[in-house]
């Protein structure tokens, strides 16, 4: 029996819905075989990675701290994706947002003035835009690709970031650590309860998701990028110029990036180090695919990655799994999600044995 | 004597169109034959099916007297039917011989097997170093490659798609004197191609195709270019019934000496292409595919921006140096060949897609889309236009090829523009459908726009158009009054045949080669 795999007419809408559905079954199923034949009950080992990291308040303020920059950074991305825009370098625009922020924050005459925060969102945002611009430019005339420019931009902004840190911004007080002195008060974000550590920074997360859907849904410079993205001779046929497309679709992430970094600095760290993200800038292009580019979509696909980084650590305290258990699960969800995806637009069909 | 090969009454249609209608024909061994025919006319369809590529619906293949039963590309190099591409399929970065032996069944030794390929190229009068590098080969030397590929497995028919198009005529003069050499020695030999005057020159019998069916076969060498030709074309008359054309004084389109080169295998050099359309009237370019008319329309469109803005004109300004958006802005409306992916976004909504091109007519206000509008729009071209399909909301690739062309046409003809441009308006559009875009662009040129048409098909410019210019090789004939030309003429415009685009084209090439 031979089988070929074939287009469908349209989109199913049954796959739609089913394919989560689908992931998550076999998942689970897969994901039982493994824990058993490392001879750890399942069921304790699901309830550790998947319920026991948001069965407290601590650990749903801590799922939404780090959901809250992968949608952010997802939602500039997203932009980029959609007009085949491929910024892969948020990791290093993140960086540059969050150097620039602090740098206001450590340096700033006043600090005490009501405007740090601020002028730290703004310049953020604008050191992520520059380091994506650079990309851009270069893509936009000299058709340089993008995605080697954004990855190797990232290593240099790393090298930038570990210089500052071991060198000339380093802490006088710090022992010789690699980080900054603490930023002052006024250059932090307030958390909503000292208990935990989520601030309402999660709020410019929120305004990005809404941000993103008007963007993307309703305006005519997001569909525009759309067309560039599903059809690039349509768009130049209608006249849409490429190169507004590359600069918005890189802008957007870069910038989206960098006000990211400014919020870990200003945020949970307090301070800029050597390990200033675990990789939300990577992180965030998963969550942007798995929410199909789409706005609410990228918000339950940072939830659904910011849960498997918890429950990947859970499961490493509380069971003593390996970590690389952890990512074989989390991978093995993600793989489960983009093939059951996959069936929304495609089938299977029997081939007729020929006569 | 069995023939060669042998169709019996061979059958395939696609969706909307019938590809091959009842198609039968024989090849003696040794025989030079010719499938004669306009592009879309079948001929390549009919290829396929004799090369096993595809499946025909219907009807039969023998060869050598037996009944083909089973078919595939494999089976057909076990007969010894061999292929000749018009799109080469070599690898560039490596040797000659290491293309062709990536072509050969089982174990190989490149050493002998470059002996070999030197001695067969010599042994037919076209040298090919086994050991240079494609990429460094000009593409007569390339189609060498893949011909002596098809030698080395001593094949019993040859099968040669358009050969000729991508080659000097020197070298389709070396080209021939191989097929003939080849022929004497009993190799049968199909050759598809539109260009009369080389079917003449080196086919014994000429099978011709219109519109999927068999129009006639004739014998090459007696049948006149003329009859040939109207074979080819058709010879119903036109079904004219327009009001007579009053066009502006002033060109609104103007093309003046637009000369553009292309690197070769990269699409076709425009050599100083000059024509006017005037408001009010329907000029056409006739002229088989790929000879130009994409890159003219391209450069019409803005899609290809100009080297001199003055060497297309619009409305009387200056236009070359303008992007799409501007030229749609001065009144520019554009119907390209392509509807998926260049006339509309696949996976994009009817609605959807009325935006791409229609946003300056109130579907954007404040940087926002106006998704009423839009759907207003899109369900008013679904309805004067009959597309079917089942709302605004309908995605672009669930529609048919020729729903999706009269969305299309409606759309760009809604638009009201100054100066519209319509590649193949009726290509795969039902007869109805057609006549019905045919009466539309009538109408609106009337109305006072100037409309320039790409089509292939010769009924369909003959019942429109007022004027008519004949695209070949790059260069563009002098404007026919349609009245007072007719088919033959055209025809023979169309196959390279007049005498002063003929000798000019020979001295271009000549300089080419």
């Amino acid at each position: 029996m031979r089988f070929t795999i074939e287009q469908r007419p349209e989109p199913s809408v049954t796959m739609r819905l089913a394919a989560p559905v689908i992931a998550t079954a076999l998942t689970l199923f897969v994901g039982s075989i493994l824990f058993l034949a490392l001879g750890h009950d399942p069921l304790r080992a699901f309830h550790a990675f998947f319920i026991q990291p948001i069965s407290t308040m601590n650990g749903l303020s801590e799922l939404l701290l780090k959901a809250s920059p992968l949608i952010l950074i997802a939602c500039g991305l997203a932009i980029g994706f959609r007009a085949n825009v491929w910024n892969i370098g948020a990791e290093g625009q993140l960086i540059m947002g969050a150097i620039a922020a602090s740098g206001i924050g450590l340096f700033w005459p006043n600090p005490d003035s009501v405007l740090l925060l601020p002028l730290m969102f703004l310049a953020g945002m604008l050191a992520g835009m520059a380091w994506a611009g650079i990309p851009a430019f270069l893509r936009a005339r000299m058709n340089t690709n993008e995605i080697l420019v954004t990855l190797m931009l990232t290593y240099v902004a790393a090298l930038v970031l570990s210089w500052l840190v071991h060198g000339p911004w380093r802490d006088p007080m710090g022992f010789n650590f690699p980080q900054t002195a603490l930023l002052p008060p006024a250059a932090m974000f307030e958390p909503f309860d000292y208990a935990y550590r989520l601030t309402p920074a999660i709020f410019i997360t929120v305004v990005a998701v809404i941000a993103m859907w008007l963007f993307t849904d309703r305006s005519f410079m997001g569909y525009k990028l759309t067309v560039g993205g599903a059809a690039p001779r349509a768009a130049r046929y209608a006249g849409f110029r490429e190169s507004s497309a590359i600069w918005v679709g890189l802008l957007a992430g870069g910038g989206a990036a960098g006000i990211a970094g400014m919020a870990e600095a200003a945020g949970p760290l307090g301070q800029l180090s050597s390990t200033i993200s675990p990789g939300y800038g990577f992180a965030a292009i998963i969550v942007a695919f798995i929410g199909r580019l789409n706005a609410f979509g990228i918000v339950l696909g940072g939830l659904l990655l910011s849960l498997l980084i918890l429950g990947g650590e859970t499961v490493q305290i509380t069971l003593g799994m390996p970590s690389a258990i952890t990512r074989i699960l989390q991978g093995i969800l993600l793989f489960f999600l983009l093939a059951a995806d996959f069936f929304i637009f495609y089938r299977l069909r029997r081939l007729k044995e020929a006569v | 004597m069995t023939p060669r090969l042998e169709l019996k009454n061979i059958n395939k249609r696609y969706p909307g169109v019938v590809a091959n209608d009842d198609i039968s024909l024989s090849i003696m061994p040794g025989e030079i034959h010719a499938i004669l025919g306009e592009n879309g006319a079948g001929k390549s369809t009919l290829m396929k099916i004799i090369y096993g590529a595809i499946e025909a619906d219907s009807g039969e293949i023998y060869c050598d007297g037996n009944l083909v039963e089973r078919h595939n590309p494999a089976i057909s190099r076990q007969l010894g039917i061999e292929m000749v591409y018009q799109h080469f399929a070599l690898f560039e970065s490596v040797s000659v011989v290491e293309n062709i032996a990536l072509a050969m069944r089982g174990r190989f030794d490149l050493k002998a097997l470059s002996e070999q390929v030197r001695a067969l190229s010599q042994r037919y009068g076209m040298p090919v170093d086994p050991k240079r590098i494609v990429h460094d080969l000009s593409v007569g030397e390339r189609q060498r490659v893949e011909i002596v590929r098809c030698l080395l497995q001593d094949p019993k028919l040859l099968i040669l798609d358009e050969p000729t198009s991508v080659l000097t005529p020197q070298a389709v003069e070396k080209l021939f004197e191989t097929l003939r050499q080849l022929a004497a020695e009993g190799c049968s030999i199909l050759y598809i191609s539109h260009k009369l005057e080389e079917i003449q020159q080196l086919c014994e019998r000429a099978t011709v195709l219109r519109n999927g069916a068999v129009t006639g076969v004739a014998d090459a060498r007696t049948t006149s270019s003329l009859e040939l030709a109207r074979m080819m074309v058709g010879s119903e008359l036109p079904k004219t019934s327009h009001p007579p054309a009053t066009p502006s004084s002033e060109p609104v389109l103007e093309v003046r000496g637009l000369t553009a080169e292309v690197a070769e295998g990269f699409g076709v050099s425009l050599r100083d292409v000059s024509l006017s359309v005037r408001a009010g009237e329907i000029v056409g370019i006739a002229g088989v595919s790929g000879n130009g008319q994409a890159e003219l329309i391209s450069y019409l469109s803005g899609e290809t921006i100009a080297e001199k803005a003055d060497t297309v004109r619009l409305l009387g300004q200056p236009a070359g140096h303008l992007d799409p958006a501007r030229r749609r802005q001065r009144g520019l409306a554009f119907v390209p060949e392509e509807r998926l992916g260049r006339g509309a976004v696949p996976t994009l909504s009817l609605q959807e897609n009325a935006i791409l091109t229609g946003h300056r007519r109130g579907m954007v206000r404040h940087g926002l889309l106006d998704r009423k509008k839009a759907a207003e729009f899109a369900d008013h071209v679904i309805r004067r236009f009959s597309v079917k399909a089942r709302n605004a909301q309908s995605v672009a690739q669930s529609l048919s090829g020729g729903n999706l062309q009269k969305f299309i046409v409606g759309r760009e003809i809604e638009l009201e523009p100054k100066v519209l441009l319509v590649s193949q308006p009726t290509w795969g559009v039902d007869v109805g459908a057609a006549a019905f875009i045919r009466q539309t662009l009538i109408d609106i040129s009337r109305q006072g726009t100037a409309v320039l048409v790409v089509s292939e098909e010769l009924d369909e410019l003959f019942e429109i158009c007022d004027r008519l210019v004949v695209m070949c090789a790059g260069l563009v004939s002098r404007p026919l009054e349609t009245a007072e030309t007719n088919r033959e003429e055209v025809g023979l415009l169309m196959t390279g045949l007049d005498k002063t685009t003929q000798s000019r084209k020979e001295v271009d090439l000549a300089l080419h080669d």
